[in-house]
Order: C-alpha cells, then sequence, then structure tokens
C-alpha cells in the first residue's frame, strides 16, 4: 500500500494538479455568483458542459482529424478556448436573464431559484442530447453517447520529475488556468465592474444607493463566472479528448466542493480549494482504489462543511452568510 | 387586487376561489368529511380501471404506472413534504432514503429470507436512524448548505452500493421475495377473484393491481400520520423553525431535535416506499437511485405547494402522469419538464395549490428559505405587496 504511494505520487500530483485547476476554474462561477446574489448557481455545471461542446464546435468545422503542430496548434487552442467561453458565457447570462432575473426581481424565495436552476440544468441537458449534439455535430441518435475528440495535440514529454514523466498538456491545462486567475484577480480587484462586484457582494442596498447598476454588475458576473467555465471546458476538452451531455453533474459538484473547501465567495479560495480537492482525489484513490474517487470528494465536501464551513481561507467577497 | 397584469390578475382569482374552498372545509362538520375521504378512498381503489387508463395511459399499462411512478412519487413526495414543505430543511438526497429501504428489503428478503410485513417494520426502522444519523452532523448547517450535504450523502450511497460487491455491485440484487399471497380471498362471502377481476392479496409478477392497493393503503396510513403530526406540537414546531429558526430557538423550540425529527419520519417514508417498491420490481440496482430522482420529487413538492398536503399530492401526480401520457413525445419529456420549472418558478412560485400560511409566509418575506442576496426593493416588488395588503 504504502509502496503504492511512493510509487505513484507523482503522477497523481501532476494529474491532481490538472484535474484541480479544471475544478477551480469552475468553482469560479460558483463562488462569484454565490458570493453576489447568495445563490447556488446550480445551473452552472451546465455552462461549463456546454463550454466543452463550444471548443468542441472549432475542429470540428475545421475538420481536423490529426495532429497539429506550431502555430496551427497555438492557434487552434486559442481558438478553441475563444469558442469555449463564448459558448459558456453565452449561455449563464442567457440563465441568468431567463432563469434568475424574473425570480429576483419579485423578492422570491432561494427554494424557488433552487428549482428553477435544476429545471434550467435538465433543460440544457436535454437541449444539448436531444437537439445540439444530433444536429449541430451530426450525430444523430447518438446524443446520449459519449463524443471524443481526435488527438490534436502529440502529448510529448515536456520534463520528467524523479523519473516520471509530465506531458505538454498537463502543463498546458494548469499554466493556462493559473494565467486566467491571475487575470480574474486583477479584474476584480483593478477595474471598476470588479469594485462594483465586490459592492454588491457586500451590501447590494448600499451599492444601489451609491449608483451601482445592479443589474449589469449580476449580469458581469454571469459573464465572467461563465467564461472561466468556457476556459475550464475547453482546457478539459483538449486534455483528455472527451465529453458527454451529462458530464457538467459530476464537475459542478466537484468545483462547488472545490469553492466551498476554498471558503465560498473567495476568489483566491476558489484556485486553493480547486487544487487541494484535486490532489486529495487523486491521493486517496492510490488508497482506496479510483472506484472511490467521487466518494472521497463527497466526503470532503461533508466533512468540510461541517467542521469548518468557512472553508480554509474563509469566506471574503461578501461579509456574512445566512 | 388591483393588478395591471392580467396574468397576476388570474393568479390573484384562482387564488382567491381556492380560499373559499379552504373556508368551506374548514367548516364543514366531521361527519360530512368523513363521507369525502372515505371516497376519495374508493375513488383511489377504483383507479386502476380499464375505461379510466385508456383515457390516462393510452400507451403504457395505466395499473401498472399507477404503481410507478404515479404512486411511488406521491408516497415519496409526502414524505419529502415533511422535511421540505412543514420543517424548511431543503434535502437534495431524499433518494439516499428510499435507496436504503429498497436495499434493507432486497438484502433481509434474499439472504435472510425475512417476510415482507416484517422487513417493512424493520425496513421504517433502518431507515429512521439513517435519516438521524444523516442528520445529526448535517442539520445545524442552513438553507442551501444543508441542500449541497444532502446531495452528497445520496451520491454517496449510490457510489458506495455502485462499488460495494458484497451487495451485488454495480448489478445490484435480483431475486427479491413478493409479499406472501393470500389467494382467493372471501370476505362476507364474496369471492373476489370472481367478482371484481383481481384477486386482490395475490402478489405475483403478472397483476400490478394488489401492489397498488398495497401502496394505497400505505399512503392512506401515512396521510393520518402526517396530518395528526401537522396539526399537533410537533407540526407548530415544524412552522416556526421553517418561518424563522432564530427566533423559534428563543422561544424554546428545541429547533435541532425537531428537525432531526422530521428528517426521521421523512426518512421513514421515504425507506417504506422503497421497501414495496423493491418487493415488487423482484431486482433493483444502484442506478435507481439517480440524483434526477431526488430533484424530481422536490420539483412535485414545490410544484404542488410545498407544505400543503393535497398540493404535493397533486405535483407528485402531474409530475408522474404528464411524460407517461405524453410517451408520443417520447424523448422531450425531460426537455419540457425542465422548461415546465423554470416557468412555473418564475409565474408561481408557490407552488399550484399552496397553504394559506405558506403563501402569507411567501407574501411576507421567503417561506424561511431566505432571499437572494441582491434582492433590491424596486418599484415592481414592493409595489405590488403594499397593494394587496
Amino acid at each position: 500500500m504504502f509502496n503504492d504511494f511512493i510509487n505513484q505520487f507523482w503522477p497523481a500530483t501532476i494529474d491532481g494538479l490538472a484535474f484541480g485547476s479544471i475544478y477551480a476554474l469552475i468553482a469560479l462561477g460558483y463562488t462569484m455568483v454565490y458570493g453576489v446574489l447568495r445563490l447556488i448557481n446550480f445551473a452552472h455545471s451546465e455552462v461549463f458542459m456546454i463550454g466543452t461542446f463550444g471548443a468542441m464546435f472549432v475542429p470540428f468545422t475545421l475538420g481536423i482529424d490529426s495532429a497539429l503542430t506550431g502555430l496551427t496548434l497555438v492557434g487552434v487552442i486559442i481558438l478553441m478556448i475563444l469558442a469555449g467561453m463564448l459558448a459558456s458565457a453565452g449561455t449563464a447570462v442567457a440563465l441568468e436573464r431567463i432563469a434568475y432575473r424574473p425570480l429576483r426581481k419579485r423578492g422570491a424565495s432561494r427554494l424557488a431559484a433552487l428549482i428553477s436552476a435544476i429545471g434550467a440544468s435538465i433543460f440544457l441537458q436535454e437541449f444539448f442530447a436531444l437537439i445540439v449534439i444530433p444536429n449541430v455535430f451530426d450525430r444523430p441518435q447518438q446524443g446520449r453517447i459519449q463524443m471524443g475528440l481526435p488527438r490534436l495535440m502529440e502529448r510529448t514529454e515536456l520534463f520528467s520529475i524523479f523519473g516520471h514523466t509530465v506531458r505538454v498538456d498537463q502543463v498546458l491545462v494548469i499554466v493556462a488556468a493559473l494565467a486566467m486567475m491571475v487575470v480574474l484577480d486583477r479584474l476584480v480587484n483593478r477595474t471598476k465592474i470588479g469594485r462594483g462586484i465586490r459592492a454588491t457582494a457586500q451590501n447590494p442596498e448600499s451599492a444601489v444607493l451609491m449608483g451601482v447598476d445592479i443589474d449589469k454588475i449580476i449580469r458581469m458576473t454571469f459573464l465572467i463566472g461563465g467564461a472561466m467555465a468556457g476556459v475550464a471546458g475547453a482546457l478539459y476538452l483538449i486534455s483528455y479528448e472527451n465529453t458527454n451531455y451529462f458530464i457538467g453533474f459530476l464537475f459542478g459538484i466537484k468545483a462547488f466542493t472545490a469553492a466551498v473547501l476554498g471558503g465560498i465567495g473567495n476568489l483566491r479560495g476558489a484556485l486553493v480549494g480547486g487544487l487541494v480537492l484535486g490532489l486529495v482525489e487523486n491521493y486517496g484513490a492510490i488508497f482506496f482504489g479510483s472506484d472511490w474517487k467521487h466518494v472521497i470528494s463527497f466526503t470532503i465536501l461533508v466533512l468540510v462543511l461541517m467542521f469548518r464551513p468557512t472553508g480554509i481561507l474563509g469566506e471574503s467577497l461578501q461579509q456574512a452568510r445566512a | 387586487m388591483n393588478e395591471k397584469n392580467p396574468l397576476a390578475r388570474f393568479r390573484n382569482q384562482l387564488g382567491h376561489s381556492g380560499d373559499v374552498i379552504r373556508d368551506r372545509w374548514a367548516h364543514t362538520p366531521g361527519w360530512q368529511r368523513w363521507i369525502v375521504y372515505i371516497a376519495l378512498i374508493i375513488g383511489a381503489l377504483l383507479l386502476p380501471s380499464e375505461s379510466i387508463g385508456s383515457f390516462m395511459s393510452p400507451d403504457t399499462d395505466w395499473a401498472s404506472i399507477l404503481f410507478f411512478p404515479i404512486g411511488t412519487y406521491v408516497l415519496l413526495a409526502i414524505g419529502l413534504n415533511v422535511v421540505v414543505g412543514q420543517a424548511g430543511l431543503l434535502d437534495l438526497g431524499f433518494v439516499a432514503f428510499y435507496a436504503v429501504g429498497g436495499y434493507a428489503m432486497a438484502l433481509l428478503g434474499t439472504r435472510l429470507g425475512w417476510n415482507f410485513w416484517i422487513i417493512l417494520i424493520v425496513g421504517i426502522g433502518i431507515c429512521a436512524l439513517s435519516g438521524i444519523t444523516l442528520g445529526a452532523p448535517t442539520l445545524r448547517l442552513r438553507g442551501d448548505y444543508l441542500a449541497i450535504v444532502t446531495l452528497g450523502f445520496g451520491e454517496i450511497i449510490r457510489i458506495t452500493a455502485r462499488n460495494t460487491d458484497e451487495i451485488g455491485g454495480p448489478n445490484g440484487i435480483r431475486g427479491i421475495p413478493h409479499p406472501p399471497s393470500y389467494e382467493e380471498l372471501n370476505l362476507f362471502g364474496i369471492n373476489f377473484a370472481d367478482t371484481f377481476g383481481v384477486d386482490p392479496l395475490k402478489y405475483g409478477v403478472l397483476d400490478p393491481r394488489p401492489y397498488y392497493y398495497l401502496l394505497v393503503a400505505l399512503a392512506v396510513v401515512v396521510i393520518i400520520l402526517v396530518k395528526r403530526w401537522e396539526k399537533s406540537r410537533v407540526g407548530r414546531a415544524w412552522a416556526a423553525i421553517r418561518e424563522d429558526e432564530d427566533a423559534a430557538e428563543v422561544m424554546g423550540v428545541p429547533t435541532f431535535r425537531f428537525k432531526m425529527l422530521a428528517f426521521a419520519i421523512g426518512a421513514s417514508i421515504g425507506g417504506a416506499m422503497g421497501v414495496l417498491w423493491a418487493a415488487k420490481s423482484i431486482s433493483i440496482n444502484p442506478n435507481d437511485f439517480q440524483f434526477l430522482l431526488s430533484a424530481t420529487i422536490l420539483a412535485a413538492v414545490v410544484m404542488g405547494g410545498a407544505g400543503n398536503l393535497p398540493g404535493v399530492m397533486l405535483g407528485a401526480f402531474i409530475v408522474a402522469w404528464l411524460p407517461e401520457r405524453f410517451r408520443g413525445l417520447q424523448e422531450y419529456r425531460m426537455l419540457i419538464f425542465g422548461a415546465v420549472l423554470v416557468a412555473l418558478m418564475i409565474f408561481r412560485p408557490e407552488g399550484l395549490l399552496p397553504s394559506r400560511q405558506r403563501k402569507a409566509e411567501l407574501k411576507e418575506g421567503t417561506g424561511g428559505m431566505g432571499t437572494l442576496g441582491a434582492e433590491v426593493p424596486g418599484p415592481e416588488s414592493r409595489g405590488e405587496e403594499v397593494a394587496s395588503k
């Protein structure tokens, strides 16, 4: 058992960091929306799912079926990330407009918002399984079957740690995720929109009195969170080369776990939570087998909420939790 | 009530006529109520007849549908209503208790060869216990934190069942025994099989009706119990917790204990249904207990009007029946279901048949669930309230 752990430590670490970065990017959406609206955006998992398909659309329309190199590869990857961001951000904004805003305007309860989110989530999943995948991706009758991406990027070894190889796609995921985090951190802490988001999170009524256009801020929050999930979707697709209409569910819950683990409402917490969750999950899988990976994350979620509901770094976008 | 929006006006009128019926019902003498109750039970027993079935579900066997999904959903919704509607605790993992009940029946029935009736009682006990074990650590959380933790627990139970080979792993358990049969039932000299064409206590593979009658009997018992609880000190404590937990605690309501009780009762009802369902379906596997089922039952409760028993039953009926009725739309039913949920929350968040108390709570504030953070009173939201007061 212990030998296994020693042998698999580095591969598990690298896999954990790659998965953890994806969790972290999705977790940002949960954390920002929760910070501003105190709402678990249950349909955010579908925003991620749509991001993977948005990214899939690029190689699909370009008709790429073999590995690329050089500038073409870079160009296609950037296009995929942009397409993922566009699809996800669009979905997130539409979601806010259709499923949440009417409820918010009437001051409906959070239960109503949660049910609305569950409804939207089911709708989007089925919409993709029944309409988008068969028609747009030309797979009639196969909407519920996993869809693979042809290998775009040769999985060459970039360097090795203690004899264990680190592949280029893994590095890409981790680096791109960290870069997006830095951009987002600047955005929230340095720009006018970021200030509006923080103000709304602290106290919406005062924010309105201070001249913050709260509808716009909420829309921007969904847009930014959605774009991050889109990046996550594109990176996941490039690295793991498959997706399906149901992929959001597990990633959604895990990303939410990551958000809670790091301290919900806290952007840096989402990063820390995502990476910690990815690592713990993969280390745990060495001991218990990969079948139990999901159980490990859910157990972590339950334990964190029981013993330290404010997470590792505490809550910071807003002051208090209801 | 001078709404400009015609839709809102229609909604108000509908709500008003509901109030009139409810007032009249409240002033009906007891014996008249009993007549209505008995008529309803007889109606439920007559439901699985061919003539109703040909309209209600032309594509599938009506009697089977009455047992699952319709009857099953109704009973599960009654159980979840205790937790969500009455105590105001948001539970997204209710299917876990249904699974525990199902596995209790499957394991005790196949391994130990116990009798259905004993397992039903033991199963209810096991589910109440599992409700308490799940509730003890989690019920200190509030609102959507509780929702996510229960969701996590629901998934843990399902994945654990899938990964544990001792209880069948992903294949589940087969050969679950049926309840013991009493064939050729004679009551007051009437032979049921000859007179009504059904042997009501013969639990076989072919005829779903005996199981349906069993379900109706179980539902009647459960409804009576739940109604009694609602009207008792326990029910008032739940309402207090739902409306304002801190205030309830200050007023001397042991909130934690009552929340546990709600969890245990809800779990027992879900578990009893699990036992019954497993006894009919011969084999179960972990995929029968997906999160989607929890979400559907919750949707049924909220759609019907959380906290109001007839509303919740109506909601469960609609959620279960509509997809079966429109099998022609086959694949699109979940798509439509999702869209309907969103539309319902936008246009009628209190549900189809809300309880009056619950409606007042929603109007006054939040119905115990808290509002969205950035809810800022605009002219639309507060103006409406003032006008209707």
